[in-house]
């Protein structure tokens, strides 16, 4: 199943995908040596963003944040890919820093839509995804 | 996106590497904000450079753009430091703080970054005239430039000024649209303002009210420079504002008043001042007082030395930039701060510097905006006029 969605960062990239409901900040909110998230009460506290295709609602706090994505990228612990509904500076940012691809608006909602644990193909280059 | 020839090559390496990654930096931001095209800019302010909040993973990105031949393309000044660059073994910072704030300097100097550490590049020379496109990171920087300046910029983060620094670009969106700085609120101030203290607590009253709009400030007279300072600070702490304008004082506020019809107004009475100064009242007799937030200029540096040849500086931590220091030590106002028992430091301030790690826990200021912060971050503070802190004397 194709999906289209606006390319925020370009790039290809594959993996299972990781949801979250809710948004994040990656500073303060994941261990960047390890990719795992270390958020207090976070829904997905303790899984790992490495490798995966990250799937969340969109970011925030610190702008800190792009730096450590960037960090999380040299040390083979960042995700393999950023899906948003909307995206904002942050995210933007630091996948724009790390060259991870990065995507939002999807003309359907993949918090709906994909389940944590689904392979997913991101083709931000040709602006769509695949299930 | 639009990109011009130039642009494009740029993106696609033809100018470096460094300056490929600066660019899709800024692409990308373009893509999300939907601007149609980059716009020149002359000069940029580049915040993110204590070495408290970019910790590792800062230093490690700066020093590798560094290596790589980043180099910026217009003229860029740097925001403050966590420390004094020469004096902080005083100010008890460890030296593996100051290590890493050292390297981390020295990547942006490598840049051709100008060293000026100071949160007011606008009282050390750096004024962009009205109407110039610039990139300038650093709230209150951001607010002033845009307001009093008339220059026009977003509110940048360290890593898009740095890329707009790099290409000497922007996406054109925001506030450097005419469309985007007519006001879209009303703030009636129905209450003689006179201190830098009361300016301050104006503008953290109308951030609150006003969030991310522009408000048309009316019932303003006779501002100085620091009480604009004062309300620029404020104003971006306490909401997201990043332009405002004055009745009658600041440049755009003329033209702008053609687009008042149907504004909800908002009065400001001194009961709601009074209240705002009223937030923070937690720090007792032993907190340390740090004046200099957003940096101090000249005249409130004279002002400090002024009131301190009544009573003692101890525990007077007073924070200004290189180049008003420079002047204050000329004319021996340092030296009398200093004698009184209160301390000058450079390049820092009480916002920026690791204060819990020195084990700092009670805080007093005369700026709304390092109370809000350092509140923040779990100190305790007190807020109240300079004249207050310090005894005696009237406060401009």
């Amino acid at each position: 199943m194709r999906i289209r969605g606006r390319r925020i960062v370009g790039g290809y990239a594959e993996g299972e995908a990781l949801v979250s409901s809710a948004p994040f900040s990656f500073y303060g909110g994941v261990d960047p040596e390890t990719g795992v998230i270390t958020e207090p009460g976070h829904p997905l506290e303790g899984e790992s963003v490495a490798g995966r295709v990250f799937i969340f609602p969109h970011g925030r706090g610190s702008t800190v944040g792009c730096y450590i994505i960037y960090r999380m990228y040299k040390r083979g612990t960042a995700p393999a890919a950023v899906i948003n509904l909307e995206t904002e500076t942050i995210i933007a940012t630091g996948c724009a820093m790390a060259g991870i691809p990065l995507m939002d608006r999807l003309e359907e909602n993949p918090l709906r839509l994909i389940r944590s644990g689904d392979y997913i193909i991101v083709n931000a280059d040709e602006g769509y995804i695949e299930i | 996106m639009y990109l011009t020839r130039l642009e494009e090559e740029m993106l696609e390496g033809g100018m470096g590497e460094a300056v490929a990654r600066a660019m899709s930096l800024l692409v990308a931001l373009g893509e999300v904000f939907e601007a149609e095209r980059l716009i020149e800019v002359e000069s940029a302010h580049i915040s993110g450079v204590s070495y408290k909040n970019l910790g590792e993973a800062g230093l490690e990105y700066l020093e590798e753009q560094a290596e790589m031949g980043a180099s910026v393309r217009i003229r860029a000044t740097l925001n403050p430091a966590g420390m004094d660059l020469e004096r902080w073994g005083e100010m008890g910072v460890s030296p593996e703080f100051a290590e890493g704030q050292l390297r981390l300097i020295e990547a942006y100097r490598r840049m051709g970054v100008e060293v000026t550490c100071t949160c007011t590049p606008y009282l050390i020379g750096h004024r962009p005239r009205a109407g110039s496109q610039v990139a300038w990171a650093e709230s209150s920087a951001v607010a002033y430039a845009n307001s009093v300046l008339g220059a026009r910029t977003n509110r940048e983060t360290g890593p898009t000024a740095l890329a707009s620094a790099i290409t000497g670009r922007a996406p054109l969106h925001g506030y450097r649209l005419e469309e985007n700085r007519r006001p879209s609120i009303i703030v009636e101030v129905k209450t003689p303002l006179s201190s830098k203290f009361d300016y301050g607590a104006l503008g953290y009253l109308i951030g609150e009210i006003a969030g991310r709009s522009v408000p048309y400030i009316r019932g303003l007279r006779g501002v100085s420079i620091e009480q604009l300072k004062a309300l620029s600070a404020a104003i971006a702490t306490s909401g997201g504002v990043a332009l405002y304008h004055i009745e009658g004082l600041t440049p755009e506020a003329r033209k702008m008043s053609r687009h008042l019809d149907g504004l909800e107004r908002i009065p400001v009475k001194p009961d709601s001042l009074r209240e705002v100064a009223e937030r923070f009242q937690g720090a007792g007799e032993d907190a340390v007082i740090c004046v200099g937030c957003p940096h101090c200029s000249l005249r409130e540096l004279m002002e400090v030395a002024r009131l301190l040849e009544r009573r003692s500086g101890e525990r007077l931590w007073v924070f200004t930039s290189r180049g008003v220091y420079e002047k204050a030590e000329r004319l021996g106002i340092v030296r009398a701060i200093e004698e009184a028992g209160g301390r000058v430091y450079r390049d820092t301030c009480m916002v920026v510097a690791p204060l819990r790690e020195m084990g700092w826990r009670e805080v007093a200021t005369n700026s709304f905006k390092a109370a809000h912060y350092l509140s923040s971050m779990g100190l305790t503070v007190q807020v109240a006029p300079l004249r207050e802190l310090l005894g005696g004397g009237h406060e401009n």
